[in-house]
């Protein structure tokens, strides 16, 4: 997506440091809740600020191109399709093989999320987060283990964290101005 | 769980990584899957009412849309809801699970993380200046957990719609 597309409205120089203009902030804002289910989405969401629906979609393109969104996509409720047992998964796994392991466990179906964190020595020794889905906590645990045995020797101890309640979850929100208190 | 059929499967294995980028993507769906553009609004629509899907929407990358960081902190129990209401009212909160499963013999009870939130900012300054505000309302330290790496990121999985289904 070329960036000469975009018309040279004095707002769209307004670029912050996350590379969105104005116009992308607008854009954002009027789409991250979901997108109108209507047959043209993107007239729709470009007609109250102004733009055209051609507009609105090359700059979703771009923001897919360049990583600012990571999907735009229908967003499953794992919860309410039977998948109410979610552990999180920490592992203190050895340093000199979390590469390998890292990408091995990312392809595992029931996998939502694999990141490598920091270590918080000596309270917190976990390296690896792995987020597993089941319908019960019997399903998680035997997930869990057998990523235990996939990891072998190379993982020193491991805990499942379930979620008890969730108190808060509203997906990423940007602020109405972004960089302003709230 | 709500009552499925298999155009409403089709929909979820098929787009729940990406919709089409096209001028009119619910018309290619439609195409796709042998049903009407008008069909498949009508059913997403529906699922997202039942709250099957959360949204038919972008899913921005937080690192990209700015700073984020997934934090913790060990409160006791009997604190746990009034630290929890504490955290969901300061700026840039969007998740705040209570988790259990991490007490264990040998484990000082200060180390019993047991609220687990993501917070988020424009950018790092203001990130480290919302965490060190919280960490002072609060009194007590966070557990700051940014990522490192990431071997697999929320895309998504596939849905075993037949163990969801057995008894």
């Amino acid at each position: 997506m070329s960036v000469s597309t975009c018309p040279s409205e004095p707002q769209a120089d307004d670029t912050s440091a996350n590379g969105l203009d104005a116009i992308d902030r607008a854009i954002v804002l009027a789409t991250q809740a979901g997108l109108p289910l209507v047959p043209d989405p993107w007239g729709a969401v470009g007609k109250p600020l102004g733009l055209a629906g051609n507009e609105v979609l090359a700059r979703m393109r771009r923001m897919q191109a360049n990583g600012m969104t990571r999907r735009i996509a229908a967003v499953p409720n794992h919860y309410r399709l039977g998948y109410v047992a979610n552990g999180m998964t920490v592992w203190d796994v050895d340093d000199a093989h979390i590469e390998r392991l890292g990408r091995e466990v990312a392809a595992i179906p029931g996998v939502s999320h694999c990141y490598r964190r920091p270590r918080h020595l000596p309270e917190w020794p976990y390296n690896l987060f792995v987020m597993l889905h089941g319908r019960t906590r019997e399903e998680v645990e035997r997930q869990a283990e057998a990523l235990r045995e996939r990891f072998g020797d190379a993982c020193r101890d491991h805990r499942i964290l379930y979620s008890s309640r969730i108190l808060k979850k509203t997906g990423l929100r940007l602020a109405r101005r972004l960089g302003s208190p709230r | 769980m709500a009552e499925l059929d298999a155009l409403d499967r089709r929909l979820i294995d098929a787009y729940q990584r990406g919709l089409p980028l096209c001028e009119r993507p619910f018309a290619a769906m439609g195409e796709c899957l042998g049903v009407s553009e008008t069909q498949v609004i009508e059913r997403l629509r529906w699922l997202q009412q039942a709250e099957v899907l959360s949204r038919v929407g972008p899913v921005f990358d937080p690192a990209r849309a700015g700073a984020s960081l997934l934090a913790a902190v060990a409160v006791p129990e009997a604190e746990r809801d009034a630290v929890a209401e504490a955290i969901n009212r300061s700026p840039g909160i969007n998740h705040n699970y209570a988790r259990e499963g991490l007490a264990r013999e040998g484990l000082a009870r200060q180390h019993d993380y047991n609220l687990w939130f993501v917070m988020t900012a424009s950018d790092e300054i203001q990130l480290e200046a919302r965490l060190e505000a919280l960490e002072e309302e609060l009194g007590y330290a966070l557990l700051r957990l940014p990522m490192v790496e990431a071997f697999h990121i929320d895309l998504g999985f596939p849905i075993s719609w037949a163990e969801l289904e057995a008894p």
